[in-house]
């Protein structure tokens, strides 16, 4: 009884000490048989959003739950890799799930998280960009309540540059021609980030990596535009010295160095040059992710976390309950407010957390989140994205002119990958 | 020590049936002895092997609880017809081989350095295996922070262009992790070579100085071959724990621009992909190779594992 009583002390007093308020709902072990405790499996964030709603639902629910946050890596391979283990292993000692936008399909079919239905199905989805609810969904079922989403923009210095380019080739070609300040900044180093690059360019062209669940895609013309893109750019001179390593991280540092005219990033970048380099934050412009195709309209990335309730858990209703309070409006103001992670409700874009959040570009937030080309759908995801990892880094192995053999590579991994076959 | 008694010669002229029932009380109490301990290896070392082989015999993926089915040999045949699986050896054998190599050599430098050290001996010792104290993950980060363009002093430093991106080629990868990887072990391999060093005894050397042996001619021939037994074990150890090098690259470049070991890959496919079969292969036949080299060392080059140890 001793080590169960010292961590429910424990947990009282870590309550305690986030809540700021005082002992009245933690007298003791007497009332901690009514209200029952839920874990929240969570990416950590930095500006403290997890911790402000995990504490608002709590007071919001009179006693009928308490939610205390579990933070996993900023890393999401790695925040996976946690969680996959635990439910993997049954663990009933997670309750409410902070899903990453590309794992619904795994975690649906293994059956480790339960269906949104009824009255708080549609509660969660009111107003929610439709492509969100899609990455929440799974065989047309909802799996998740859409928490926050995420898009990139291309961010530019209107001190070099005049006018956004339209397209990459456009950019690729004013980059080179700046010479010095000319790189581009985006993310290539071998991890998620670069498949989110590979899937927008690809999305942009004008096609999709997978069709289906298991339908692989990949039209041939429009695949190896996105690949010449890739190449013309990691062989050129707009390439920053450490693209084969570059995160998100790397790309807002190296440009708020002042080393790079472009870089597409999500939006945090902005506010972080603000802080961090304000020469540079002050000429800091914001245009739409550039076209692959002249003609066709870009299809920016889409990220963001939903919240699900796993099928482990000891307290479903109430963690649905809870999942739906973390997941509600007023949650996704704080989560703007706090980290500036875009809501997954379009009716917030006008309302002043997210304006003042995102000065001037909450409309083409909006716009770029309803034009986005999410990742594919599949329980065999982490599959897929190893295989087209693995066929396109390090990024200037391929070669803009003769984009055919790399084409097959890629075409052939992924073929394999959604089988579920072959080393990756 | 008891477990040592049946070695004991007894002499054959005793009475036969006397002895031989001491004998054989001595070797059941010895049984009795050694079975918490072999209780204790089987259930932690022979039960997740066994479980692991029969994992490879199968298709199991933790994301498709219900597709589970017997597979055969054919997680066998997938890893070892991959391209993937043999540059991953091959990058694996390279790594090991080239670290160990400079350990050598310098944990040799190292222990004759403890050895003779005059003054301050339990310094020199102490500050000398500081790094093998340091846990691997640790270094490895302090390794990258040090070579990474934007964070590290490294390219600060004369003749390194401030441009070099260390993890953008493969070479360059492998430099760092090897430098890393030497740094962090090369005290363990000096303090099991100092252990055969202090066996030598001191009167060969002044035989041979009497003698006019040169310092080169004294190693040669009196140090190197006395320690043979120590050498060898000092490498058997440290092949068998290069082969399995995991920490350092997957913090350095998580196995990208083929830099990556074969446990990487086991962990891609355990861990990442949660498809127990394949994965199991990939760490059945990491065992195999583990278990072929250590064969090589003791049957190949005659390695006592019982002898020129510390304390052995």
């Amino acid at each position: 009884m001793t080590p169960g009583r010292a961590k429910r002390a424990l947990i009282c007093l870590a309550a305690t000490v986030l809540a700021g308020v005082g002992l009245a709902a933690c007298g003791g072990g007497s009332d901690s048989s009514g209200t029952p405790e839920l874990t929240f499996f969570v990416a950590i964030q930095p500006g403290g959003t997890i911790e402000k709603v995990s504490e608002r639902c709590s007071e919001e629910s009179n006693g009928k739950y308490t939610i205390t946050p579990e933070f996993l890596p900023t890393d999401a391979s790695q925040q996976r890799e946690q969680l996959v283990r635990r439910l993997g292993a049954e663990d009933s000692s997670i309750d409410i799930v902070g899903m990453d936008v590309i794992w619904t399909g795994e975690f649906a079919n293994a059956g480790w998280v339960e269906e949104w239905t009824g009255p708080l199905k549609k509660q969660v989805t009111e107003k929610v960009f439709p492509n969100v609810i899609e990455t929440a969904s799974f065989e047309k079922k909802l799996y998740a309540a859409p928490f926050n989403t995420n898009t990139q923009l291309l961010w530019y210095r209107k001190d070099l540059v005049k006018q956004p380019p339209k397209t990459w080739d456009e950019m690729i070609e004013m980059a080179e021609g700046l010479k010095e300040a000319g790189s581009i900044q985006v993310q290539a180093n071998r991890y998620e980030g670069y498949m989110v690059f590979i899937n927008a360019l690809i999305e942009s062209a004008g096609t999709e990596i997978l069709s289906g669940t298991e339908e692989v895609d990949l039209e041939q013309g429009p695949t190896e535009n996105a690949l010449q893109v890739i190449g013309r750019l990691a062989n050129g001179g707009a390439a920053p010295p450490s693209l084969s390593t570059s995160d998100e991280d790397t790309a807002r540092l190296g440009f708020e160095a002042g080393e790079s005219a472009f870089m597409t990033n999500y939006t945090f970048a902005y506010g972080s040059a603000q802080e961090e380099a304000p020469e540079i934050g002050k000429v800091m412009g914001f245009a739409r992710f550039p076209r692959v195709d002249a003609s066709k309209p870009s299809k920016p990335p889409l990220g963001g976390f939903n919240l699900a309730v796993s099928s482990y858990s000891k307290h479903k209703d109430v963690a649905f309950e809870a999942a739906a309070c973390l997941a509600n409006d007023t949650s996704q103001k704080t989560a703007v407010e706090l980290d500036g992670l875009p809501p997954s409700r379009s009716d917030l874009y006008s309302d002043k957390a997210v304006t003042k959040a995102y000065p001037g570009f909450a409309g083409l937030v909006k716009e770029s989140i309803e034009a986005s080309g999410p990742r594919p759908t599949t329980p065999a995801y982490q599959d897929v994205t190893l295989a087209v990892q693995r066929a396109l880094h390090p990024p200037d192995k391929i070669d803009a002119e003769d984009t055919e053999s790399i084409y097959d590579e890629l075409k052939s991994n992924v073929e394999d990958a959604v089988k579920r076959e072959g080393l990756l | 020590m008891t477990v040592n008694a049946p070695a004991n010669p007894n002499p054959p002229e005793a009475a036969p049936t006397k002895a031989s029932s001491r004998t054989r009380s001595e070797r059941k109490l010895a049984w009795m002895l050694c079975a918490p301990a072999v209780v204790a290896m089987l259930l932690v070392t022979a039960y997740p092997i066994a479980y692991a082989v029969v994992l490879s015999l199968q298709n199991v993926d933790l994301r498709f609880p219900e597709e589970n089915s017997f597979a055969g040999l054919s997680n066998y045949a997938t890893v070892l017809t991959s391209s993937l699986w043999w540059t991953d050896v091959f990058n694996t054998v390279f790594l090991m081989v080239t670290t160990v190599a400079i350990e050598l050599v310098l944990g040799m430098a190292i222990a004759l350095v403890m050895h003779r050290a005059i003054f301050g001996r339990g310094v020199v010792r102490t500050s000398v295996l500081i790094p093998y104290g340091i846990i691997t993950v640790v270094a490895a980060f302090a390794w990258q922070f040090a070579f990474a363009p934007e964070t590290g002093f490294v390219n600060n430093l004369p003749l390194i262009s401030d441009e070099m991106d260390w993890f953008g080629g493969r070479f360059s990868s492998f430099a760092v992790i090897i430098m890393a990887e030497v740094w962090k072990t090369t005290p363990f391999m000096a303090l099991l070579l100092l252990a055969g060093l202090v066996t030598i005894d001191d009167q060969l050397y002044e035989a041979a100085r009497v003698d006019g042996a040169s310092a080169w001619q004294r190693f040669t021939r009196i140090t190197l071959p006395l320690m043979k037994p120590a050498i060898l074990v000092a490498l058997l150890f440290r092949t068998l724990d290069a082969f399995r090098v995991f920490d350092t690259i997957f913090i350095m470049t998580r196995g990208a621009l083929e830099t990556e070991s074969v446990s990487i890959l086991g962990y891609n496919q355990l861990i990442s992909r949660l498809n127990l079969g394949l994965g199991s292969a990939v760490s059945v036949l990491i065992f195999i190779c583990v278990f072929l080299i250590a064969l090589l060392f003791v049957r190949g080059f005659g390695a006592k594992l019982d002898e020129g140890r510390p304390g052995g």
